[in-house]
């Protein structure tokens, strides 16, 4: 079987598309690499979901944790401190197991039936516990930004007669992002990192349909050498995390394009795991 | 344990609740908390020492050091550390049984054949024969080695970091003195860099903390392997007969990690604080009309 065939038949097999039965003897170069990278997808999809939600939410909660209302703040910061004080791994088992114990034939609300089962699915499941998680420690990064936002700019936002949602949309807003956007750099590399986690946590693989380091752990278990499928996933990696950096760094860019020369290399620190 | 638990099937309400919570294997639980801070008293000083290790290295003058060091000091950039994790132990175990195959057997066949790979029971690690302690103890050292590479990794990152953020200036006026390098790194960079290390090293105790229950991956009887198996429902064959409580395990190993970070994180709240205090950003305006930031 060529190599071109063999990516027809399994380069969306993470997704349920091509053949179904995985490779079972001889397993060539070309099979592994072709199913790792086809199990990317759910790692992109995973990281580029929670990222732009988790971003919302954290943008919200950091506004929350910096107000000077205790029933905003105090729901914020206990919110932050139990998704950043504990593994994120633990959190996946909570979540799944609890989302086990909803009725499986549905909640009845005002008569209408809300079908459940497809929450303790990986790709609705781990999502919401991804989006929470990145939104906690994105909402830290962001109170921390908050926090640094010149006093300056925003006293010259008053005495311009700047208040509320326009001087926090024009003025602390767009400061608070181009202060935090080096961590933030970082907060997506580990959430992109982490999405790894989901199928070696509670959360099955459904008809073996699963991530690239899945594939990888596969294709480990089965040739005992975990000296071609690990390296070939940690190459998608690389490769994928350097394109992540690229985006963020253009972002960067942008965001700092009124300060010339202030744009500095986004400097890789491991400020954040799960 | 108690003397009443000698018939559970007669016990009712806190009585049973007792007997449940004192089985054997519950035991094993409460000590498989033991295992977890064992391996972050272990790793920790470890991940340290590989991690001065991979800076020194990266600032090294010998080329293939240099090159060494700049590897390792990036090699947690690209890639996830639950990769390695995978990886690492699988790795060594396969390379340690291949030098003692080399060593230890006298036949000419290759370790690997096909799907399989193949050393003679001699070779075995640990061997066939050994005590079920032993293949416990070789697992958790495999995972020691494997977390001390991955995290030292981290701190090798940390430590170059603040290696570089040490003022030049400094370096030169020490060397103006007519140090030679050891002494300047001794005398100078090493003492100094601490400071700018301090906030690094101690993020990376909650990322340790945070990533030990990644032992269960590793095939360690770790609170996470106990909290799935006792958790799980037991029928009427078992003494303690109960429903799936797998959820109530695990929050509360959530509570026992929401207890070791909060420790750690008052100890870098008043950190912050401190660092922002008379600072002219809204961070040092909140302290300064004393509203809590």
């Amino acid at each position: 079987m060529s190599c071109v065939q063999t990516i027809m038949d399994y380069g969306l097999r993470s997704i349920g598309l091509g053949e179904r039965l995985l490779p079972r003897a001889d397993y060539n170069l070309c099979q592994q690499a072709t199913l790792i990278g086809s199990g990317l997808i759910w790692n992109l999809y995973f990281a580029v979901l929670a990222l732009s939600v988790g971003f919302v939410i954290a943008t919200a909660l950091a506004v929350a944790k910096a107000s000077a209302n205790p029933w905003l703040r105090k729901p914020a910061d206990a919110f932050i401190f139990v998704f950043r004080g504990s593994p994120l791994f633990i959190q996946f088992f909570i979540a799944y197991e609890s989302l086990v114990l909803l009725p499986r034939a549905g909640i009845d609300i005002f008569g209408m039936t809300v079908q459940t089962s497809w929450l303790t699915r990986a790709w609705a499941g781990a999502l919401v516990v991804l989006i929470l998680n990145t939104a906690a420690y994105s909402a830290q990064i962001f109170h921390g930004a908050l926090m640094s936002v010149p006093k300056g700019e925003v006293e010259a936002a008053d005495a311009y007669g700047l208040t509320g949602w326009k001087r926090f949309r024009r003025v602390v807003w767009p400061t608070m992002l181009r202060l935090a956007w080096p961590s933030y750099t970082n907060e997506a590399i580990f959430l992109f990192h982490a999405t790894t986690l989901v199928y070696f946590s509670g959360f099955p693989a459904f008809q073996q349909k699963g991530d690239a380091l899945y594939y990888a752990s596969y294709f480990a278990d089965r040739t005992f050498n975990p000296f071609v499928a690990y390296p070939i996933a940690a190459a998608y990696f690389i490769a994928a995390t350097l394109a992540l950096i690229w985006v963020f760094g253009r972002v960067n860019r942008r965001l700092n394009r009124h300060l010339p020369g202030a744009t500095s290399r986004v400097r890789y620190r491991p400020q954040l795991m799960r | 344990m108690f003397a009443y638990c000698t018939d559970p099937s007669l016990l009712q309400g806190l009585a049973w609740l007792s007997c449940y919570l004192t089985s054997g294997t519950h035991l094993l639980f409460y000590a498989s908390f033991g295992t977890v801070l064992l391996l972050l008293a272990i790793t920790a000083p470890i991940a340290l020492l590989f991690g001065f290790g991979g800076a020194m290295a990266s600032r090294s003058r010998i080329a293939p050091l240099r090159w060494f060091g700049g590897l390792y000091t990036s090699m947690v950039r690209g890639v996830p550390d639950i990769i390695f994790f995978l990886f690492v132990p699988i790795a060594l175990d396969q390379a340690f049984e291949w030098v003692r195959h080399q060593a230890l057997c006298d036949t000419d066949a290759p370790v690997r054949q096909g799907n399989d790979f193949v050393v003679c029971a001699a070779a075995k690690l640990p061997l066939s024969n050994a005590a079920p302690w032993v293949h416990d103890v070789y697992g958790i050292f495999l995972a020691v080695i494997a977390f001390s590479i991955v995290f030292g990794a981290f701190a090798a990152n940390v430590l170059s970091g603040a290696m570089q953020a040490v003022p030049r200036a400094q370096l030169e006026t020490a060397e103006a003195y007519g140090m030679s390098t050891r002494q300047v790194n001794r005398r100078v960079l090493i003492p100094q860099m601490w400071t700018y290390a301090l906030p690094g090293l101690s993020n990376l105790w909650m990322i340790l903390i945070k990533a030990t229950p990644l032992l269960f991956l590793l095939g360690v009887e770790d609170i996470v392997y106990w909290a799935r198996e006792l958790g799980g429902s037991k029928t009427s064959a078992f003494s303690y007969p109960h429903p799936d409580w797998r959820l109530y395990y695990f929050l509360g190993i959530l509570v026992f990690y929401l207890g070791m970070t909060w420790i750690s994180g008052r100890i870098l709240d008043r950190v912050t604080a401190r660092l922002s205090r008379g600072q002219a950003t809204m961070g040092g305006e909140a302290l300064r009309k004393g509203t809590p930031a």
